[in-house]
């Protein structure tokens, strides 16, 4: 097992513990800052599976486009859950 | 010699990632994300470095242009304005 | 393998020290803007160091990731100044030894005054 495999397995279980966060938050501002963290963890997956323009379009809209709509979004609404 | 620098990287990485899940306030939560974005990019040269490939530099470009506006919305969020 | 090669490499480490130290400073530190010096300070200069070292040990490369340390450079203090106003807008205040020790919040007060 390289260690590239290895460091796949960790980002893959980082993406994970990210996405739960993200889904057992009630407050939705720290659960948008947690799908922002995934995209990145993502980003850096295809960027290791040999897919540098697939990583290029994901950092550009996961990290900064998808952050502000949902930034607009809680502001127009409420930002706690419940 | 560049996994020995990946392995103080990932290091690095889950002091972070462990602000960010336990973090007490909003702010330390967003504190933590830029880092991670800004620990990627050098991680995402060093990784450029290992594959020896010009266009992976281009991925680690876009995040040090674009990473710091989604920090830059949350931030104006916090502040009340937006 | 030349000198200019061996600094490189000699840049990379630093500057990994610097980002690892960094992120312990984050780990270790009692409050927000105390996290945030440490995290924004440390962890620029440790990027700035590693991408400068890359450019250094591979040569044809040098220009873009002179443009990417100078993106770091620009943008990084910009997010940790916009975080710090809003944090302390938000309510956030410093943790001190005295009780109801803070200078900014008169100036802070007056300045909001005067634009009204």
């Amino acid at each position: 097992m390289s260690w590239l495999a290895v460091l796949v397995l960790v980002l893959v279980v980082v993406q994970i513990i990210a996405a739960l966060f993200s889904v057992w938050q009630k407050d939705l501002l720290l659960a948008a800052l947690g799908t922002s963290a995934i995209s990145v963890v993502l980003s850096v997956l295809f960027y290791l599976l040999q897919a540098p323009d697939v990583a290029l379009t994901e950092a550009a809209i996961g990290v900064a486009l998808s952050t502000i709509i949902f930034v607009i979004a809680i502001k127009k609404t409420d930002r706690y859950e419940e | 010699m560049i996994l020995y620098i990946l392995i103080v990287l990932g290091l690095a990485t889950f002091f972070v990632v462990h602000r960010g899940l336990k973090g007490p306030t909003p702010s330390d939560r967003i504190v933590a994300l830029d880092n991670i974005t800004t620990i990627t990019t050098a991680g995402l040269v060093l990784l450029g470095l290992y594959f020896d490939r010009y266009i992976y530099i281009d991925v680690a470009l876009i995040y040090g242009v674009l990473s710091f506006i989604g920090v830059l919305t949350l931030a104006r969020y916090l502040e009340g304005g937006l | 393998m030349g000198v200019v090669e061996i600094i490189g490499w000699v840049i990379i480490v630093i500057g990994v020290a610097f980002l690892f130290l960094g992120a312990l400073g984050l780990f270790r530190m009692p409050d927000v803007y105390s996290r945030m010096q440490t995290a924004t300070k440390s962890v620029t200069f440790g990027t700035m160091g590693t991408i400068f070292g890359v450019g250094l040990v591979h040569p044809e490369w040098f220009w873009k990731t002179l443009i990417i340390a100078v993106f770091i450079a620009i943008s990084n203090p910009i997010s940790s100044h916009a975080l710090a106003r809003g944090s302390y807008k938000m309510g956030i205040r410093p943790f001190t030894k005295e009780e109801n020790m803070d200078d900014l919040e008169p100036v802070v007060d007056k300045s909001e005054d005067e634009e009204e």
